[in-house]
């Protein structure tokens, strides 16, 4: 288990990826506690009169050095849209770290999918795999190629797949579709993928049948992100199980999902 | 500083702060953020005879101030409490209080003989208001002769202090009060979430998988308070008041309106430390109000 904190963090960037995604990059105020892949805050949002309870945010990056991380956001209602008006030195009060991690391995052949705002928390998950030597893989789903963000980075740590619905940029159709994960999904030893349920549930189709091991990030609507409220459950083999405590992460295999 | 102490049957509490059940797990949750022996104490998640799922997801909406929720008793039951969470909880410095539920009156009973052997529980709090169960739970608390027959039966059967909560749910809150009141219960705890739903009008369907759940937050607290005034002229008893309480203010409004001690729950879950912050806003306003103790202020509400 990992201690967790509650602290303002202070805004260092906030950079417009797209028309309703951003970056925030959050300063800590002394030194950053470790915080592993798949990991997430519960972010204060303040001032906004119809966001009473706390917003789930995947970390997407850590800098140890700086002692920053990074927040990955979409536009989806006002909570996240009064985020998006955050300025430099405005302060954010997060509680962190939160929740379970990726499995991480060492020199192995894996694949990560991120489908639309799904790569939140794999681009940590790419660099923390690169650096311990695995031979990293990366396919990118969305609707188009104004939603294919962040490729120069990902780039950095492996080899990077795109296929977008209306064929814009990479190719044309849904992420399983493409022949890295369709042909070729024998060769990894470990997927890790993060999206909407319906695109994580049929790769996950595609990663048991044929026998790779898969691990995925939910992000099912929850109060408090301590175990606290047991809102935010997921069916298992062994019954509800927490989202916020006993995940993000789990493997499909624990799961108890018709596919 | 002020004498916070208070005192619910022979329970004594060192401030009148308690977190309620269902939003502070078993404390252990909240260790990393404060420190839990400072509490006047906690009530743990309402606890059952057998093991409980509870309800399918989602259980969880948010409102305009406040939340709906649709848990469902989520539980492994009396026996994994004691074997598993108890021995790690006891050590706490703090009144360590047990919400009590069950659909049938016969299980009620049983959990309340097991929570006899154990001596670091100091009260039941009898849970005859949640509204998101089948059968049992709120329906024991929505007429003054089932609510007297569950309480009647626990007094029987549990030997230390009783707490009885309260659905908002009923015509008249001070009538099932007075009822529960006569059949020996030592204090009153309301009120319990009102029950209410949301609808997610681009799917056209219910957004909780029960349709209907209980709601909390600050905009339940004006009803709250109303509910702890008016049960606090009815009743002999101490009143434990709580729905929506954010912060000092809002503790004070409820002591001022007849409650002698408070529970923060919803608030819990934005932020993790803020009973600690009601402890200290309850002392600072009794210091600069020149009050010694907090006992001087409960329902000293001037009409």
């Amino acid at each position: 288990m990992f201690k967790k904190y509650i602290n303002d963090f202070t805004v260092k960037d906030n950079i417009r990826l797209n028309s309703d995604t951003f970056l925030l990059v959050l300063q800590h105020p002394a030194i950053l506690p470790q915080i592993i892949p798949g990991q997430f805050v519960e972010a204060l949002v303040e001032d906004a009169p119809f966001t009473f309870l706390r917003r789930p945010f995947s970390v997407h990056d850590v800098d140890l050095e700086q002692n920053t991380i990074t927040l990955f956001i979409k536009i989806v209602g006002k909570g996240t849209e009064k985020l998006s008006y955050l300025l430099n030195g405005n302060t954010l009060n997060l509680v962190y770290p939160l929740g379970n991690s990726f499995t991480i391995v060492k020199r192995q052949k894996v694949l990560l999918v991120g489908g639309g705002f799904g790569i939140a928390p794999l681009m940590n998950l790419a660099k923390v795999l690169f650096h311990s030597q695995c031979d990293v893989h990366i396919l990118l789903g969305a609707r188009s190629s104004c939603d294919i963000l962040l490729l120069d980075t990902f780039k950095k740590y492996g080899k990077v797949y795109i296929t977008t619905d209306d064929g814009s940029l990479g190719i044309k159709g849904f992420l399983t579709q493409h022949p890295a994960i369709k042909d070729e999904i024998k060769s990894f030893e470990r997927l890790y993928v993060c999206g909407p349920e319906v695109m994580m549930q049929s790769v996950a189709r595609l990663a048991k049948k044929n026998n790779v091991t898969c691990e995925v990030s939910l992000e099912n609507t929850m109060a408090c992100g301590i175990g606290a409220c047991l809102c935010c459950v997921v069916d298992t083999e062994s019954g509800h199980r927490c989202v916020c405590t006993d995940g993000p992460v789990f493997n499909i295999n624990d799961l108890k999902w018709q596919i | 500083m002020a004498d916070l102490r208070v005192k619910i049957g022979t329970l004594n509490l060192k401030n009148p702060v308690l977190t309620a059940s269902g939003t502070f797990g078993y404390g252990l949750e909240f260790d990393d953020f404060i420190d839990v022996n400072k509490l006047g104490g906690i009530i743990v998640k309402g606890t059952t005879l057998e093991s409980r799922e509870g309800n399918a997801y989602p259980r969880m909406a948010e409102t305009s101030m406040g939340m709906l929720n649709a848990v469902g008793l989520q539980n492994k039951g009396i026996d994994y409490f004691i074997s598993d969470i108890y021995p790690k909880i006891k050590h706490y410095k703090t009144n360590i209080i047990v919400n009590v539920s069950g659909s049938k009156l016969e299980d009620y009973v049983a959990v309340a003989e097991k929570l006899n052997e154990l001596t670091h529980i100091s009260a039941i709090e009898l849970n005859i208001s949640c509204p998101n169960v089948k059968t049992g739970g709120m329906a024991f608390g929505t007429s003054c002769e089932s609510a007297a027959e569950v309480t009647r039966a626990i007094r029987k059967a549990y030997k230390k202090t009783l707490i009885v909560k309260l659905s908002p749910n009923v015509t008249s809150i001070a009538e099932i009060a007075q009822a529960v009141e006569g059949e020996g219960a030592d204090a009153v705890s309301l009120i319990n979430t009102l029950l209410g739903m949301a609808i997610d009008i681009k799917t056209r369907k219910p957004v909780l998988s029960t349709v209907t759940g209980g709601l909390s937050g600050p905009c339940i607290k004006p009803v709250a308070l109303r509910m702890v005034w008016q049960v606090a002229k009815a009743v002999k008893i101490p009143v434990i008041g709580l729905g929506g309480i954010m912060c000092a203010d809002d503790a004070i409004e409820f002591i001022l309106a007849g409650a002698t001690a408070i529970q923060i729950g919803t608030a819990n879950f934005i932020d993790p430390q803020v009973t600690i912050k009601v402890i200290d806003g309850i002392d600072a306003y009794l210091t600069k109000n020149n009050f010694k103790s907090v006992s001087e202020l409960i329902g000293k509400m001037e009409v």
